[in-house]
């Protein structure tokens, strides 16, 4: 393997191009510990006062670590219930035979395209009349059923690339169809379902239309609800505090990232020519 | 294991690509399903393991009926076009596959990999990725994977056409000899003539889903049953030149000899001739004539293409020195007694 040299006029390029963000997260990062003025941008203190909110409830809008939490089980239960479902009905659509297999894809496809918030009111009065309003199941299954469309589709695409004699090869084998899907061709498209989870990881982490119309109450409040609510409290006109809310919230996320971009980009090499 | 298929039968939908095919192969035989693309051969291979369901007909191992066993259920190593490796699992965790999967001990396991990774001289490789491997060596494991379980029968696809050409030879001879080891049953499926003549015991020509013609490597050479055979079989291939006969004569533009004494005809009836190219040579008795449109030298030996005054065009393979040039008006001569005549059907006569 060649060693990987650094190309140094793309680096610097990159590095202006993407300088905007970075200045914009290093200023989050400031402004979360300094006090400011509003009329000038240089900082007036140093202070951790923004970050009480970490030790002491805010008033009128709870603990943020309960929002954590909520937020946590909310992007985790999103990531399990779609990969489960994706990466199982994708390879029905993949590679079983059964009626109306076409019809059905079409179908995924149109609800995929359906933007969730022309959806938000039927969905309001059938959670309202299932009790799973203002719960975090309820969000937790609607978010998840609007992600699947979008997972059984990457799923599929996944499924379609792994040879049929990879398939055929492990019946002749001896190993009956599922511990094929099981042991043959799941661990070969393990990229697609390491994309998917952290795809629908960060899709859920950020998700905030849904659960601010569908658990807005404090016990099932999500971060993104949380920091928005404190923007619109009237009462409390704190940009510091939302400002380290907002990176407390973006945190995890960039955490994650770091550890799971490699994932996103892997392609596997196959032992299957031709 | 003896095989037989019993007026089998396979269709999709609509399509019937099989129709009523009878072939029978010996314990211990190695045979050959050749054909153009397209012919059925493929198909007739993944019924036999099981993966294609049967439309019409039964298939037997040995006396034992297992047209409608799943693949699973049949004890059958196959060896795919792909090689079909499992990427994510080791060489050894490959081979032991269909081990593991039967539940065997794991002592047994260990022995049985190691035994016909031994057989083929790969137990270096054992540790080693599929993706890792050349071709030769993933040609290997695959080999190892399908003989590992002691199948009664082994089938491959096409084993050696993902290969290049010098590893193709030597596979072709070691597959052959370890087909011979082990004395398992075999099918080979494959386009090439020139393998299906040198690693099998006997052919099984097909064309459109159905065998033309069985036979020995030689058989299927000297005695051709129709014209579809004599022309697939022979490298370079034979050449044709349509005519009638008159009197005891083939006679067509530009052609004209008399036609063995074993050949019966009525007068004026079609007949095609089929001439092997070294049954075409400066000093043979059958008289022909023509200008030489075309030549090749292949190093040890020179093909000639002679173009009749009826436009027909013979092969002649010649070893030794080029005797004439491109353009130059020759007489050569055939041997009649050698050559083939098929009639209007096609059928040898």
């Amino acid at each position: 393997m060649k060693e990987r040299r650094t190309n140094w006029p793309l680096t610097i390029f990159l590095l202006i191009v993407s300088a905007p963000i970075l200045i914009m997260y290093l200023w989050l990062f400031i402004d979360s510990i300094s006090e400011i003025n509003v009329d000038s941008i240089w900082p007036k203190e140093f202070t951790l006062r923004n970050w009480r909110f970490l030790t002491s409830d805010i008033p009128g809008h709870g603990s943020v670590w309960t929002a954590t939490l909520n937020t946590t089980i909310f992007a985790t239960s999103v990531v399990t219930i779609v990969v489960v479902l994706s990466s199982t009905a994708g390879y029905a659509l993949s590679r079983l035979k059964f009626p109306f297999r076409a019809q059905f894809l079409g179908f995924v496809l149109l609800l995929h395209s359906f933007p969730s918030v022309t959806l938000i009111i039927s969905i309001f009065l059938m959670l309202r009349m299932i009790g799973l309003y203002d719960t975090l199941i309820g969000v937790i299954l609607v978010k998840a059923a609007l992600e699947l469309p979008f997972g059984i589709w990457i799923m599929k695409g996944f499924y379609d690339t792994v040879p049929w004699e990879i398939e055929m090869a492990g019946l002749q084998d001896g190993a009956s169809r599922f511990q094929v899907w099981y042991k043959l061709v799941l661990p070969q498209i393990m990229p697609g379902v390491a994309a998917l989870s952290i795809f629908s990881f960060m899709a859920g982490w950020s998700e905030f239309v849904l659960p601010l119309i569908l658990a807005p109450s404090s016990d099932a409040r999500l971060l993104s609800v949380y920091l928005a609510g404190l923007l619109i409290d009237d009462y409390l006109s704190d940009f510091g505090l939302f400002k380290a809310v907002g990176l407390f919230y973006v945190i995890p996320v960039m955490i994650f990232y770091l550890f799971t971009q490699d994932k996103l980009m892997n392609i596997y090499g196959g032992g299957t020519k031709g | 294991m003896e095989i037989r298929l019993d007026k089998f039968s396979k269709s999709f939908g609509p399509v019937k690509v099989i129709e009523d095919m009878n072939l029978t192969i010996g314990d211990g035989e190695m045979i050959a399903l050749l054909g153009p693309s397209g012919c059925g051969k493929t198909t007739t291979l993944y019924a036999v393991c099981g993966i294609h369901q049967v439309t019409g007909g039964r298939i037997w191992f040995g006396d034992k009926d297992v047209t409608s066993l799943p693949p699973q259920k049949k004890n059958v190593g196959v060896v795919f076009q792909s090689f079909a490796l499992y990427p994510h699992l080791s060489v050894f965790e490959n081979i032991a596959f269909p081990l593991q999967i039967r539940k065997e001990a794991s002592a047994d396991v260990e022995r049985m990999v190691k035994e016909i990774a031994g057989t083929l001289h790969m137990e270096e490789l054992l540790d080693r990725r599929p993706g890792q491997l050349s071709g030769g060596q993933q040609q290997r494991v695959a080999l190892a994977r399908a003989l590992v379980r002691k199948p009664d029968v082994l089938l491959m696809d096409e084993p050696l056409a993902n290969l290049d050409a010098g590893l193709r030879l030597e596979m072709r001879s070691e597959i052959r000899k370890i087909q011979k080891e082990t004395g398992c049953t075999s099918i080979l499926v494959t386009h090439d003539q020139v393998e299906a003549m040198s690693m099998c015991d006997r052919i099984a020509l097909m064309n459109q889903g159905k065998i033309q013609q069985i036979g020995s490597p030689d058989e299927m050479y000297h005695q051709p049953q129709n014209r579809f055979v004599a022309s697939f079989i022979g490298n370079p291939p034979l050449s044709f030149a349509e005519g009638t006969a008159q009197d005891g004569h083939f006679v067509a533009p530009g052609l004209h000899f008399k036609l063995p004494e074993r050949i019966s005809v009525s007068a004026g009836q079609a007949v095609t001739v089929g001439v092997r190219p070294e049954y075409l040579q400066p000093d043979f008795a059958t008289p022909i004539e023509g200008e030489i449109t075309f030549v090749e030298s292949q190093g040890r030996e020179i093909l000639y293409d002679l173009t009749l005054a009826g436009g027909q065009v013979f092969r002649s393979i010649q070893s030794g020195e080029q005797i004439c040039k491109l353009g130059d008006q020759i007489r050569w001569g055939i041997d009649a007694d050698a050559a083939f005549f098929f009639d209007e059907k096609g059928d040898r006569m």
